[in-house]
């Protein structure tokens, strides 16, 4: 924990603020810029991998409301993506609806979805419950790939790209500026929902459900609500998908799915909304980093280049590891460091 | 009827497999608590190792399968003493996402040693099909039955009747207890790592002898949910039970209904018996309930 010094609070507003000191202002100006600027100056591979990293911060978000705010260990995470994406894709396919209603719709149909999935919850506990999601997830997926009559089977489906004034949507510019502003108030709804009543009662349930039922909070609605929180934004996650892409297949939604973003949240930080971010951030670049190590060692090491694929997934299971081992409140825990190293830098009056 | 009969056959050798793997689960799970989600890749190093063994090195069946095991239940205790270790008492979210690391490196290790195309050897279980009356059944698969049950029973036998097994059931029991009664933790907990290898290198061999080897055996590890779910957490009989209703119920719904339907069927079963019998045919009642 730090402590900022020489800010005294005299109005309630500015101690209720989400950033209260200045530095942290300064901060998030510097960042805003960056995100401002950076679609200008970025190419198209960058500019692509900000959208999947706007889109990863949104799931990871929605699933860290889920796990690591509510402590309900979830793998559908890809089921609900699917959900939410398929939804999307065949509102619009089928019954031409507008993107922004159908996006609207699929967010409220996942989180209904995510609610029902939910309901074992509240008889089972830690791994029963993990092994319950994955058996949803299971079945989502078969239902994906045999429900030819609507999902199309393993077939993909095409849906007409988005547009707003006549501007295509999906592009990887423009889809910059709705990704960025999804993530943005996905991230401030989290940021603020802790503050509440109900997510106070989500992380009180994480921490001691019996304690937390004694002092008043309702179990089985708070264990409901987080799941339809949670599941809105992971649907919205996937309904982002299912627009940039314009295809919807089913192999973007496997377990696989699942796991990368509990990897995200796991490497980011359990129960805190910059580590989902920085978790995304991380987990998205590591393959596209990998990529370009490979196509950069062809010609030097053909042998080692080869390798690529399996060292992507090998460093993917060593990053979780090593998070695991070494830091287990993830990077979000190792930037507060940063930030309290530099904190009264350098007149450090504590080592360690 | 004879198409009944083949699918049992071919069902319980499968289910056997599966018990095989949802053993080493339970072994690991019954010590440490640990949810493994790399059983399928110890499964899968089984494979490749028994292909290793006997296909390129050139070792007679019998001492392969002896050095397979051996390599397995080495790597077991490697994982256990670098990553699971000091883990111990971490919740459950950190267990889970452990393993599931591990796993991503166990898959990706054999792929860059063996490459992703599926290989083959010549099976030493014998090849030939056996006749019983009408019936032609597989005597490579047939056989496997009785081997993986008489190593399932050699589990069974080690929690009742030798030290270490006990001990591993006093740690079970109660940690702190059997802590003070001078059991070693580390010890057991190694232990319980090597046998779930051994288990599942047992179970590698067979599906290697039966199927073939390819990087899909380690899908087998999912299946292992069902089953143990079925059977009971902490029950080697539970296994054994479940592994054999799993594999029976597969084979028989893509025999008889369609092969779609038998990927989903497993997990059907395993959230119906969560909503009525959380903790199995043959699991310890006391699951925590909220």
């Amino acid at each position: 924990m730090s402590f900022e010094c020489g800010v005294f609070h005299t109005r309630y507003e500015s101690d209720m603020g989400l950033r209260p000191w200045p530095m942290q202002r300064i901060r998030l100006a510097v960042f805003a810029v960056f995100v401002l600027v950076f679609p200008f100056v970025a190419g198209p591979y960058w500019l692509d991998l900000a959208n999947q990293i706007a889109i990863a911060t949104v799931g990871a978000i929605g699933l860290n409301i889920l796990v690591g705010y509510t402590g309900q260990i979830s793998l559908g995470q890809g089921a609900f993506m699917a959900i939410g994406a398929y939804t999307a894709g065949l509102l619009t396919l089928n019954l031409g609806l507008p993107w922004g209603v159908s996006i609207a719709l699929a967010c409220v149909l996942t989180s209904l979805a995510g609610t029902f999935f939910g309901l074992p919850s509240l008889r089972l506990k830690g791994l029963y419950l993990a092994i319950a999601t994955l058996a949803a997830q299971e079945i989502v997926e078969w239902a994906m790939t045999h429900w030819t009559a609507v999902t199309g089977g393993t077939e993909a489906i095409v849906i007409p790209a988005p547009r707003l004034f006549g501007v295509r949507l999906n592009s990887t510019f423009a889809f910059y500026w709705f990704g960025v502003l999804m993530a943005a108030g996905t991230a401030l709804f989290a940021a603020n929902l802790f503050r509440t009543r109900m997510g106070r009662a989500f992380v009180a349930v994480r921490d001691q459900d019996i304690a937390a039922s004694v002092i008043g909070v309702n179990l089985f609605r708070t264990k409901l609500l987080a799941f339809a929180t949670s599941s809105f934004f992971v649907g919205l996650a996937g309904a982002m998908i299912a627009y940039y892409r314009t295809i919807i297949t089913w192999e973007r939604f496997t377990l696989e799915t699942s796991i990368v973003y509990l990897a995200m949240i796991i490497v980011g930080g359990l129960g805190s909304i910059r580590g989902s971010f920085f978790g995304a951030v991380l987990i998205t670049l590591l393959p596209a980093l990998i990529t370009n190590a490979g196509r950069a060692l062809q010609d030097t090491a053909p042998v080692v280049a080869n390798l690529l694929p399996y060292a992507q997934q090998a460093v993917f299971g060593g990053v979780i590891i090593l998070f695991l081992i070494f830091e287990p409140k993830g990077l979000s825990k190792l930037w507060g460091n940063v930030k309290d190293y530099f904190h009264v830098w350098p007149f450090a009056y504590r080592r360690g | 009827m004879d198409i009944f009969l083949q699918l049992t056959v071919s069902g319980l050798s499968t289910g056997m497999v599966y018990a095989l793997a949802a053993a080493g689960f339970v072994v690991i799970y019954k010590a440490s608590d640990v949810i493994n989600f790399s059983q399928g890749d110890l499964l899968l190093f089984g494979t490749y190792l028994i292909f290793f063994a006997v296909a390129q090195t050139g070792l007679p069946w019998s001492l392969g399968v002896v050095v397979t095991v051996l390599l397995a239940v080495a790597l077991a205790l490697v994982i256990e003493r670098l990553v699971l270790r000091p883990l111990i008492g971490e919740p459950i979210i950190s267990m889970i996402m452990v393993t599931i690391g591990l796993s991503s490196i166990l898959r990706a290790a054999v792929n860059a040693i063996w490459g992703p195309a599926p290989r083959s050897f010549d099976s030493f279980l014998p090849a030939g099909d056996v006749a019983l009356g009408p019936v032609i059944l597989s005597s490579g698969r047939l056989l496997s039955i009785p081997i993986a049950l008489a190593v399932l029973a050699a589990l069974w036998l080690f929690f009742r009747h030798t030290r270490d097994g006990i001990a591993m059931r006093a740690i079970a029991d109660d940690q702190q207890a059997a802590l003070s009664m001078g059991i070693s933790i580390p010890r057991v907990f190694g232990i319980a790592w090597g046998l779930a290898a051994a288990s599942a290198a047992i179970g590698g061999i067979m599906l290697g002898n039966i199927v073939g080897v390819s990087p899909n055996v380690a899908s087998i590890g999912l299946r292992v949910f069902p089953v143990v779910i079925l059977g009971g957490l902490d029950s080697i009989r539970g296994a054994v039970i479940g592994g054999a209703v799993i594999g029976l119920l597969e084979v028989y719904t893509g025999g008889y209904v369609g092969h779609g339907l038998s990927l989903v069927v497993p997990y059907v079963v395993l959230v119906l018996v969560l909503m009525v019998r959380p903790y199995g045919l043959f699991g310890k009642e006391i699951i925590e309930r909220v």
